[in-house]
């Protein structure tokens, strides 16, 4: 599945199938940090990503 | 996962609560956590005129439709702060969601500030002619701007969209530091003062992750990048060290905070009492303040060219 990320906005290539929970940890992220957005919805951690699906990780913290 | 109050299909989990919810239900969970932190902390009444700071991002934006949601007379007020492409961008995202009809059918309205044109100075400007980071010559500009915005609209009361995170983030900054008048100063609710609005924080009771779901649910577009001046700030990795602990132990974060509110605040009264004793006024302005000259007036005159006289 192909994954967007934010600050700095890149891409990256991930294998499915694999849950929300697992995706943000392969990744290194804090789930309390970020929403997971499956094509345009949000999804929950124990959720199954296909390889064909597309993914925006969202951050939330924001410093001001 | 099924939504805890009506089962239907989850699309987001709020671990702090032990709960997913279905859309529906996380709106009307969210617009109750704000209704609740209003009535709890007295912060203000359907009579009154409100004054949404709005910076374009998810907080402000979500702390402005939930006012308008609950029925609250809520206008916005955009601060331009001259940060660049960044600037432009959030103030085209805070326009959009006043054109949008949740904002028309209320017959509420965005005010517009621009420090740039209207103070002669940016941001950046700003925090190298006074050798502070620009975090902090932001959040003074902010305060002094917002809280002049507030009195000279006739307005009751500025609400601003300071959240559970960042409330945790202050307060664990404070606590690290033992800055006791800050702690004691670190309240929902601000009372008005001589030359200070009352100032109030109702998204104190919802968290980052659940103001930026608010947003996607509804549909209002908020801008996602960070603040480019804000990158790698303190506060940033306080809520990092923050949502550490929040991912082993949920709902550390609201009971550090809301604790602190219950707890420790009443031990605090005589500090922020004796603090406020101490407010004069500014020579230049005429803002509250406990030197000759504010904060603010000082920051414009070093960050600003001289003129010829």
């Amino acid at each position: 599945m192909q994954v967007h990320l934010h600050n700095p906005k890149r891409d990256v290539e991930v294998a499915g199938p694999l849950r929300v929970a697992d995706l943000v940890r392969q990744l290194g992220l804090n789930r309390e940090s970020v929403l997971v957005i499956c094509g345009d919805s949000l999804v929950t951690g124990d959720v199954t990503l296909a390889d064909a699906d597309e993914v925006e990780i969202r951050p939330v913290i924001s410093g001001g | 996962m099924k939504c805890k109050p009506c089962g239907s299909p989850a699309v987001i989990e709020v671990r702090r609560h032990r709960a997913a919810f279905c859309r529906d239900c996380f709106l009307h969970h969210c617009r109750e956590q704000v209704r609740r932190a209003i009535s709890s902390h007295r912060m203000l009444g359907h009579s009154e005129r409100v004054l949404v700071a709005v910076s374009g991002g998810k907080d402000s934006l979500a702390l402005w439709d939930i006012l308008l949601a609950l029925g609250f007379q809520a206008d916005g007020v955009y601060l331009g702060l001259g940060i660049g492409d960044y600037s432009d961008t959030s103030r085209s995202y805070a326009a959009r969601y006043a054109d949008s009809p949740a904002v028309a059918e209320r017959g509420a309205k965005l005010h517009v500030i621009d420090i740039p044109t209207e103070h002669g100075f940016a941001i950046p400007d700003a925090a190298r002619a006074t050798k502070r980071v620009p975090c902090s010559a932001c959040g003074l500009s902010k305060r002094h701007l917002l809280n002049r915005a507030a009195l000279d609209g006739g307005y009751d009361v500025l609400a601003t969209g300071h959240n559970l995170d960042d409330e945790a983030a202050v307060l664990f900054g404070n606590v690290m530091q033992w800055h006791v008048s800050y702690l004691a100063r670190q309240r929902p609710v601000l009372p008005e003062t001589a030359g200070f609005a009352r100032r109030v924080k109702p998204l104190i009771r919802l968290g980052e992750r659940e103001t930026a779901a608010y947003c996607l649910l509804t549909g209002i577009d908020y801008i996602v990048e960070e603040c480019p001046m804000a990158a790698g700030n303190r506060h940033l990795r306080y809520k990092e060290t923050l949502n550490e602990i929040e991912d082993r132990s949920p709902g550390a974060k609201a009971a550090f905070y809301l604790q602190f509110l219950d707890q420790m605040l009443p031990v605090l009264d005589g500090v922020a009492e004796a603090e406020r004793d101490l407010v004069g006024e500014c020579s230049r302005c005429g803002a509250p303040s406990s030197a000759e000259i504010c904060a603010f007036c000082k920051l414009v005159e070093r960050a600003t060219p001289p003129t010829d006289a």
